[in-house]
């Protein structure tokens, strides 16, 4: 796997604000590559860096394989979905898509046909005329995606491109970046905050967490191996599990990610307590999120835990515990996963 | 005591008359309308009414006496040919400190609106904004001074050894005379200062409202700087442009007092009406006068229309 961008040791501050700090990464060529991350923690500077908008106070950046200290954005064969989208006001939905081909001199001719191609792959064909202000977010959402596309960049930065979108679009788009992605082998560079976003997309992705990376891994490892106290509980619900006497190995001590599908809650005392570990509470809150049901338990300690229950309907062994109810909830100890302190606290 | 039971009434009135305009939006627009549109209407339009309608009316050569009879003969007298001159003559200094100022303006907004932060904007509104505060005939006296013969501008010429370079452009024909004061290169020039901060603010605001995004995405699509200052930031901005030169050329076209104290003898437009209606008497040319200015805005609103300056807003 050829290397599309290389992040070696790289710093970005802004005064004496640090917004990035010694980030090391590498995406691979034709990779969909997610950047997960709460609001503030370098997502999006790390692909202005990318883009060329910013220098890295530290460091360096590689594109393909060269620095690109020296190349200015309007050199580099990367091209940008803007959270905001970006379009240009003033121009109608043809002229903004066909813009870069125009500044790189591409003739009338050829411009007019690939942003046909591109007008229809996006599925805007016969809005070409219509200026940005007359579509719709989705549409404009569209429009972003052609305009960096038809520029057959070899790296395309997403930055939140889904953010505006409501949900059932959302996911819509979401399959079609995905094929788009497949059939056009462009690596894909994918920021957003959303962690079933970045799971069910991403190829690979990097956990961000004030300024660095917490985890890089493919969504499966990251979800069930987190590696940090950050990435179990950024992605995906977790129950951190600090010092339980039940159920752990001897000896074994530390601080253990409990993904709360994996506990089992039933409302008879378990006989067998071999594989399992088991710990009694009361149920304190019942969500009920349609597919499933959330339980928050409340254990000895004044802790609590979660369980998610899926919603069997007839299948259900046991009828829903309602609040008030008093509970065992138990887990297989290989679903513990031990988790290292995040560097960055 | 009184009091303790008065105030709940009143309030209770206030909040009632609240209600009432509130379930009655219309009236509340008309109550909120009515007077400026009144002021407006009766005594600012009224009055340029009155006035135009004096520009179909005639003068009688030798009584000097107004013939309130409509006639297009007082409008035949535009054309001659020393009317015509002036007429063309105010539109081109009008025209040229448009330019001058567009171009001068452009950097100082861009700047404002793009680089400058905090103090130094601050700094900036308040240099572009001060000499506003003072009066605007004070300024025109003092540029007079500068402009003149023994002025600093001779003088720095004088011991930069360059003075050559100001009697060449003294002597040019029409535009030279001699004293920068008594040229038109003068008139030009006070000009250009005097209405350059209507020039900077609209351009400034224009600026300001696009998006850093946008100037990204074009580097970001391949356009060198140049070609995004050309093919986005300039087409963004010229609706303010436009706006700037709304106020440069038909400020121009109507001032009567700079002509009067720096420049030559040849008359502009607003000194001509100065003098018709003044000293001449002659109110039906004054107000013929006074319509030059507003078909010439006309022409050139309708051509900056059709440029597409407006197709940004």
């Amino acid at each position: 796997m050829d290397s599309a961008v290389r992040f070696r040791n790289v710093c970005l501050r802004y005064g004496k604000v640090v917004a990035l700090d010694g980030i090391d990464l590498e995406i691979g060529s034709g990779e969909f590559f997610g950047i997960l991350g709460p609001s503030g923690s370098g997502k999006t500077s790390c692909l202005r860096l990318i883009a060329g908008f910013d220098r890295p106070s530290d460091g360096a950046i590689e594109l393909h394989g060269r620095s690109a200290a020296s190349v200015p954005p309007y050199d580099r064969d990367v091209n940008t979905v803007f959270q905001d989208y970006a379009l240009f006001p003033h121009m109608t939905i043809e002229q903004n898509v066909g813009f870069g081909l125009m500044v790189k001199g591409v003739n009338r001719r050829e411009r007019r046909t690939r942003v046909g191609e591109m007008l229809e792959m996006v599925r805007l064909e016969g809005l070409g005329e219509r200026r940005p202000s007359q579509l719709s977010g989705g549409q404009r959402q569209r429009v972003a995606l052609a305009r960096a596309l038809v520029n057959r960049p070899s790296v395309l930065l997403l930055d939140e491109p889904l953010g505006a979108l409501d949900l059932k679009l959302r996911q819509q788009m979401q399959v079609e970046l995905r094929s788009l992605q497949r059939t056009l082998g462009i690596t894909f560079i994918f920021v957003t905050h959303d962690q079933g976003e970045a799971l069910s997309m991403s190829d690979r992705l990097a956990v961000f967490n004030r300024g660095r990376v917490e985890q890089v891994g493919t969504p499966r490892e990251i979800y069930e191996k987190p590696a940090t106290r950050f990435s179990a509980e950024f992605v995906g619900d977790s129950n951190i599990v600090e010092r339980l006497d039940a159920g752990l190995r001897s000896g074994e001590r530390g601080v253990f990610s409990l993904r709360p599908e994996k506990v089992h809650l039933s409302t008879r005392e378990p006989a067998a307590r071999e594989h399992a570990t088991s710990v009694a509470g009361e149920v304190a809150d019942v969500q009920f999120h349609g597919a499933s049901v959330r339980y928050v338990v409340d254990v000895p300690d004044g802790r609590s835990m979660t369980a998610v229950v899926g919603n069997l309907g007839s299948r259900a062994e046991q009828p829903a515990a309602e609040p008030g109810t008093r509970v065992w909830l138990n887990w297989s100890s290989d679903d513990l996963h031990r988790l290292r302190e995040s560097e960055s606290g | 005591m009184a009091t303790a039971i008065e105030l709940p009434t009143r309030q209770r009135l206030g909040r009632r008359i609240s209600t009432a305009l509130l379930l009655r939006p219309k009236l509340l627009l008309a109550l909120l309308l009515v007077p400026p549109l009144l002021w407006l209407g009766v005594v600012y339009l009224g009055s340029m009414f009155a006035l135009l309608i004096q520009s179909f009316f005639s003068i009688d050569e030798f009584t000097g006496m107004i013939q309130r009879t409509l006639t297009l003969r007082t409008y035949a007298e535009l054309l001659r040919p020393a009317h015509l001159d002036i007429i063309l003559r105010t539109a081109a200094m009008a025209a040229s400190v448009t330019l001058a100022a567009a171009a001068i303006a452009f950097p100082i907004a861009y700047f404002m609106a793009r680089y400058a932060t905090g103090r130094a904007k601050a700094v900036f509104y308040l240099a572009v904004m001060l000499p506003l505060w003072s009066s605007y005939l004070v300024r025109v006296y003092a540029w007079k001074l500068i402009l003149a013969k023994e002025g600093i501008i001779t003088w720095t010429a004088a011991e930069l050894g360059v003075e050559g370079w100001l009697e060449a452009l003294l002597s040019i024909p029409v535009i030279g005379g001699t004293a920068l004061s008594v040229s038109h290169v003068g008139t030009f020039t006070v000009f250009v200062y005097i209405w350059l901060p209507f020039m900077i603010l609209p351009i400034q605001a224009a600026l300001e409202r696009v998006p850093q995004s946008i100037i990204e995405a074009s580097a970001d699509l391949g356009a060198p700087p140049h070609r995004t200052f050309r093919n986005v930031i300039l087409p963004l901005a010229f609706p303010g442009v436009v706006a700037g030169s709304i106020f440069t050329f038909s400020l121009t076209l109507g001032d009567y007092i700079i002509p009067q104290i720096i420049g030559s003898s040849r008359l502009f437009l607003g000194q001509v009406v100065f003098v018709q209606q003044g000293t001449a008497g002659n109110i039906p040319l004054a107000a013929a006068f006074c319509v030059v200015p507003i078909v010439v805005m006309s022409i050139y609103l309708t051509v900056a229309k059709r440029l597409g300056a407006f197709d940004a807003l």
